[in-house]
């Protein structure tokens, strides 16, 4: 398999510096105030399309561009395409699972073409990587309480959507593949033997970043599984990068980002949302107290690539460049090799 | 969470529908809801990785095994511990593993059907990210000699390397099979077995050995007593080997010394296929054993006669814990029947009994030892009645408190610790002890979640200082404001009133030691005592602090002068050559030779008996204790040298070396020297902080106290010439502690739990003290003819002196990576560090050999900051970690 040079152009830059990632889209498009007619475009659904912002990369190409352009100029070193919910699961709230191809085909291009602008513009290296969410299903739960040996989905059909999804962004021009907001560490697993299989189809390897979202103050996902055995859970697929986004501000998720920071042999990124949300679910963390709480990280080399997720804008973006300029990036541990399995909890054997 | 290290591994095998009938006619009667119990008992009973198989050819087995994960996975306590995947079919095993989502197990695969499609498994099993077992099973057959065993899993390990397996990853089973079966050819498995493991671990690095024991005593079906026994002696002999994981049902093995001795050692003969007859005997000995109870009751005492209050008081007192259980059912049905509720049994005549303990330990009459052995039977009472108490559905006593303990992360000592938790418990605290090497967010999550009164926090090595300060900090930046209660062997009171103290609002106390621990405990809890214990220890902090910034500190010289005025050696003196030079490993060193270079002093006082041995036997206030105390420790002693619970596992390295500055530059590959740079050239390059390949820099600290005229300001270095000399470094442990531990802590006996973690420190001491003899008598033979008696050794009347990183002479806890690399140790030895440098086992030294004749120990003490930044451009690490490895030495 041939070895991906991108992901070592990326290990380069990041061994110089902490490297930024982008913010938030969702809360982005919503400035816009865009009405149905705006998404749905020329195409002719059936149902109606508000709030369908995977679409947006076919029609309304300009809002997307724009808020990708905003993210560079802010600083970040990468950004990802808008394609959280741009599977064939998703979609079919919207009945729109026959674009899902282009959605990601036209999401990568806009992606694309923005960071190779601006690398040609100063000559620092811009990356991009494809975004994958964790769909609407969950394999390791049951959506009725009264069957819980119940499953909405089986492996083998979620682990084909992802490939779809990861094969589409690929063909697009991005370089990496970044499974974020996991909530279920068994989607995220099917995500990763999906890449796999694009790499063997493809014969190169296809660098991936990882991204967990804890939904409890104790560090646990949805699934229940901690940070650790989540990182047992899914260190076969040697990430390029791995961390946690969503969910809590940097304030609350320090403690999170501290464990995955000491237990990870990979590069950490970890995006936060801007703070929590208020009554209104609008999130009113301005850009220079998310900046303080990422200069800590900074101090304790926490991270190595950090952005922002739900409630983050160009100015957290830039106030988090800002807050790390000058900081060392946190030194890639080397890890012994020692059996850790893992169940909702992790179980380390002895060497 | 903590994260338990495991070193063996007992998986459950009760959700398994070939090794359980139970479980088995629970699945084929669809009755999953009772099949998930199961699983949960094994779990509750320990288990640490649960395996489930459904291979019965009745059963539609893909339904089965996905049916079962789905719904474990719905059941937190269940899914908290890995699985096993077991099936003989690869689909049922795809199956499965697409319903998991930790990283489990599968079992297994093997070449059974030639290398391709042993790959293609093994490649899937890796892209599933599992880790699998390897049955010794090739093309023609299973594998049954130590040599075939050896062959096959060296193959596999090698084909598995060629695919970027994971070593880690692998487990071997190579096959346990049935012994005494009357056929001639059966009767080496048992040792083939061990052999091949103790082999395939050598050959193999990083992998992992399991079996399946039910095979083993197959011809022993219908005799538990034998079965059991064959298992345990089986385990005894194959544990050390290397197999460090088992299918076997936890509660069907017997504690190795106290099975019945004829017994043990028939099945010894049978699994050591000792003599050829030694099956024969056993199958008529198991004759003897079938329906017996293999433990014979021991003739009751004049005591056992009394009323049952009066008894169980008397063994609280007299810490005898072999009738605990059924006297604690004689009250609970006596209280029962007269309408009482089981906490009574507690409250009455438990507590009684405790309070008498308790008063004779505040009053000097009782000592630690006698404590700690009543407490192992206060809780063998309360567990036996526990179920009964949570049975009826009422909330227990409200304890006098409920304390959360933790050894804070990066240390694993937990000798004290435990101490301190069992004097609290018998004085009716409820502790919730987190264990060792606990971070920050568990400590407070514990906390929080258990509602409890205060937080202590323990550690024995001098970074742990350190993470209690961070723990401070969480605490307040959580806005806490619970009692935090500070202790252990490097902790003190001026620290805990300048570093911890400042960083938290809420109360923040020293203690001491044991003793005094309930005294604040109490206090603390106290409605009335509270707030003027607190002000009292805040005014006593602050004058701590006022008292260290008003008094004259001693006046520190500049980094210049301390090296200007340092020791000049006579290297003229300067030890030869060593005859041995180069690393040299002991795998095993006599517990016994090791047992007379016992320093038994420390021993005491972990024990928290103050007196020097031997004295400290006949003092007129500790002695009876202390002999009491003696007399098990030797007990003990004996049990772990006959039994061979332990092993002492050490190695040596000697180089030669050359001093820069406050440096010592070693050559750890010996036969460098003849070829090494000029002098001259290889300091220049050392000024500069860039050292070839083959050499290694030690930085050391230099005192800088200001000395009388004619005293030195010392550093480690000056004992070496920079001309050209020689120096050592060694790394000691004591291994196997664990199951012993595991056993001991299963039996709520903390006290040969903690005796005997005390007596694996001795051991690590003693056997650092005879490898330096041996080192100084053979392997460097710098003092052929030294003869010293062990008191002598104990004074250090010897020429050279092995300073440890982490100790006075040479405080930098992380000095020990350097050291580990240069001797190999974490694979030569198997000790390893944790992220704060203490040393796994943790019973473990390591330290430098100084040969000189001058050579001698003493304190670096307060350093300046010039030194500090010298420091950190010689070790080439940032400030700001410089000043965190020494804390301890700065202001």
């Amino acid at each position: 398999m041939t070895p991906s040079a991108i992901a070592a152009a990326f290990r380069a830059e990041a061994a110089k510096r902490v490297l930024i990632t982008d913010g938030a889209f969702g809360t982005m498009i919503q400035n816009y105030k865009l009405q149905e007619a705006d998404y749905r475009g020329a195409y002719a659904l059936e149902l109606d399309q508000k709030g369908n912002n995977d679409l947006l990369v076919l029609t309304r190409r300009d809002v997307v561009d724009t808020i990708t352009r905003q993210y560079l100029d802010a600083g970040s070193d990468i950004v990802s395409t808008n394609t959280f919910n741009a599977n064939t699961i998703s979609q079919e709230d919207y009945g729109a699972v026959h674009l899902v191809r282009e959605m990601n085909l036209a999401a990568a291009d806009i992606a694309r073409r923005a960071a190779d602008d601006y690398a040609a513009k100063d000559g620092r290296p811009r990356f991009v990587a494809g975004a994958i969410g964790p769909t609407n299903k969950t394999l390791s739960l049951s959506p009725d309480v009264n069957d819980p040996g119940y499953r909405a989905i089986e492996y083998d059909d979620l682990k084909n959507v992802y490939k779809d999804q990861a094969g589409a962004l690929l063909d697009g021009g991005v370089d990496f593949i970044l499974i974020e907001t996991i909530f279920d560490t068994l989607n995220a697993k099917a995500a990763i033997m999906a890449v796999k299989e694009v790499e063997e189809d493809r014969g190169a390897e296809i660098p991936v970043m990882i991204s967990m979202t804890v939904t409890d103050m104790s560090g646990r996902n949805l699934s229940g599984h901690s940070v650790e055995a989540f990182w047992s859970s899914v260190r076969h697929a040697h990430p390029l990068t791995v961390g946690l986004n969503c969910a809590f501000g940097a304030d609350l998720l320090r403690p999170h980002v501290q464990v995955i920071s000491q237990i990870a042999d990979a590069l950490v990124m970890v995006y936060p949302n801007a703070g929590l949300p208020n009554d209104l679910g609008a999130y009113d963390e301005q850009p220079e107290t998310t900046g303080g709480f990422i200069r800590e990280w900074a101090e304790q080399s926490l991270v190595n690539v950090v952005g922002g997720c739900c409630g983050s804008t160009p100015p957290h973006i830039a106030a988090m460049a800002k807050a790390v300029e000058g900081y060392a990036p946190r030194p890639v541990p080397t890890n012994k090799p020692v059996l850790k399995l893992a169940g909702l909890d992790p179980f380390v054997m002895a060497a | 969470m903590t994260t338990p290290t495991a070193t063996f591994v007992n998986i459950g095998e009760r959700t398994n529908v070939t090794g359980s009938a139970a479980f088995k006619k629970l699945i084929m009667g669809g009755d999953y809801t009772k099949a998930i119990e199961v699983a949960r008992a094994q779990v509750e009973n320990g288990a640490q990785v649960i395996d489930v198989n459904m291979d019965e050819g009745l059963l539609d087995a893909h339904y089965a095994m996905t049916t079962f994960l789905k719904l474990i996975a719905a059941e937190p306590d269940i899914a908290r511990v890995p699985v096993m995947i077991d099936s003989s079919k690869w689909s049922v095993i795809e199956a499965g593993i697409k319903c998991v989502s930790g990283k489990p197990i599968v079992n297994s695969i093997s070449m059974k059907e030639g290398e391709a499609e042993f790959l293609k498994y093994a490649r899937k099993v890796m892209n599933y990210g599992a880790a699998v077992v390897v049955m010794a099973f090739d093309e023609t057959g299973q594998a049954d000699t130590k040599e075939r065993k050896i062959e096959i899993c060296e193959r596999a390990y090698k084909l598995l390397m060629g695919i970027g397996f994971p070593p880690e990853d692998i487990i071997f089973d190579p096959n346990v099979f049935a012994v005494a079966t009357g056929i001639e050819e059966h009767n080496n498995y048992g040792v083939d077995f061990i052999e091949a493991t103790r082999e395939i671990r050598a050959r193999c690095p990083h992998v992992h050995i399991s079996g399946g024991l039910s095979n083993l005593s197959f011809s022993f079906r219908g005799n538990e007593v034998v079965r059991r026994a064959m298992h345990s002696v089986f385990l005894y002999h194959a544990i050390p080997a290397g197999m460090d994981m088992g299918i076997v049902n936890a509660g069907q093995l017997d504690v190795y010394d106290q099975i019945d001795p004829v017994l043990r050692t028939a099945c010894e003969d049978v699994i050591l296929n000792r003599d050829p007859e030694a099956g024969e005997r056993l199958v008529t000995l198991a004759e003897s054993f079938r329906g017996t109870d293999a433990v014979a009751e021991k003739a009751a005492e004049e005591w056992r006669g009394w009323e049952v209050v009066k008894r169980l008081e008397h063994a609280l007192v007299k810490g005898i814990d072999a009738h605990v259980v059924a006297d604690t059912e004689e009250a609970r049905l006596e209280i029962f029947n007269r309408g009482g509720r089981p906490i009574e049994v507690i409250e009455g005549p438990l507590m009684d009994g405790m309070n008498v303990v308790g008063d004779l330990f505040g009053s000097g009459k009782m000592f630690l030892p006698q404590v700690v052995k009543s407490a192992r039977v206060m809780k063998k009472a309360v567990a036996h009645l526990l179920p009964f108490i949570e049975a009826e559905k009422v909330a227990g006593t409200r304890a006098k408190g409920r304390i959360i303990m933790a050894t804070v992360k990066g240390d694993v000592h937990d000798i004290g610790k435990n101490i301190v938790g069992v004097v609290l418990q018998c004085n009716g605290y409820e502790v919730i002890d987190l264990g060792v090497m606990v971070a920050w967010p568990n400590i407070l999550k514990a906390a929080n979640e258990n509602d409890a009164d205060m937080i202590g926090l323990s550690g024995l090595i001098t970074p742990s200082l350190d993470e209690m300060v961070t723990v401070a900090e969480e605490m307040q930046r959580s806005e806490m404001t619970m009692p935090l209660l500070i202790g252990g062997a490097t902790t003190s009171k001026v620290h805990t009133a300048l570093r911890i103290a400042p960083k938290y609002d809420g109360p923040v106390v020293h203690v001491l030691d044991a003793s005094r621990a309930v005294g604040v405990a109490s206090t603390l809890m106290s409605d009335t005592q509270r707030d003027a214990f607190v002000l009292k220890t805040a005014d006593e902090y602050e004058a701590v602090r006022i008292a260290r910034e008003g008094k004259p500190q001693n006046l520190l010289a500049t980094l210049d002068e301390a090296r200007a005025n340092g020791f000049g050696a006579d290297f003229a003196q300067k030890p030869p050559a060593p005859r041995h030079p180069g690393l040299h490993v002991f795998d095993d060193w006599s517990l016994e030779d090791l047992r007379a270079y016992i320093d038994w002093t420390p021993f005491f006082r972990a024990w928290e008996l103050a007196g020097n041995f031997p004295a400290i036997l006949d003092d007129a206030v500790v002695g009876e204790s202390a002999r009491s105390l003696y007399a098990d420790a030797q007990a003990m002693l004996d049990t772990i040298i006959a039994e061979k619970w332990l092993t002492a596992r050490g190695m040596a390295g000697l180089w030669p070396c050359r001093r820069h500055g406050d440096d010592v530059i070693v050559h750890p590959d010996h036969s460098a020297e003849t070829d090494a740079i000029a002098p001259a050239a290889a300091n220049i390059l050392a000024a500069a902080h860039v050292l070839p390949e083959h050499e290694v820099r030690l930085s050391f600290l230099r005192q800088q106290i200001r000395k009388r005229e004619g005293r030195p300001n010392m550093c480690l270095a000056d004992f070496i010439d920079p001309a050209g000399d020689w120096m050592g470094g060694f790394a000691v442990g004591i291994h196997g502690i664990d199951p012993h531990i595991a056993r001991f802590q299963a039996e709520h006996d903390d006290y040969r739990d903690i005796l005997l973690k005390a007596l694996a420190d001795r051991f690590a001491e003693a056997f650092a003290e005879r490898l330096h003899l041996h080192v100084r008598t053979d392997l460097w033979g710098y003092a052929e003819g030294e003869q010293l008696t062990n008191e002598a050794l104990v004074k250090e009347q010897y020429r050279g002196i092995r300073p440890a990183p982490g100790y006075p002479a040479c405080p930098d806890h992380s000095l020990k990576p350097i050291l580990f690399d240069l001797l190999g140790a974490e694979d030569a030895i198997g000790i390893s560090l944790t992220e704060s440098f203490a040393m796994l086992p943790t019973a473990a030294v390591s330290g430098f050999y100084f040969g000189h004749p001058d050579s001698q120990y003493f304190g670096v003490a307060r350093i300046g900051q010039d030194q500090v930044e010298d420091y950190a451009g010689r070790r080439g690490i940032d400030l700001p970690t410089a000043e965190r490895y020494l804390r301890p030495n700065l202001d």
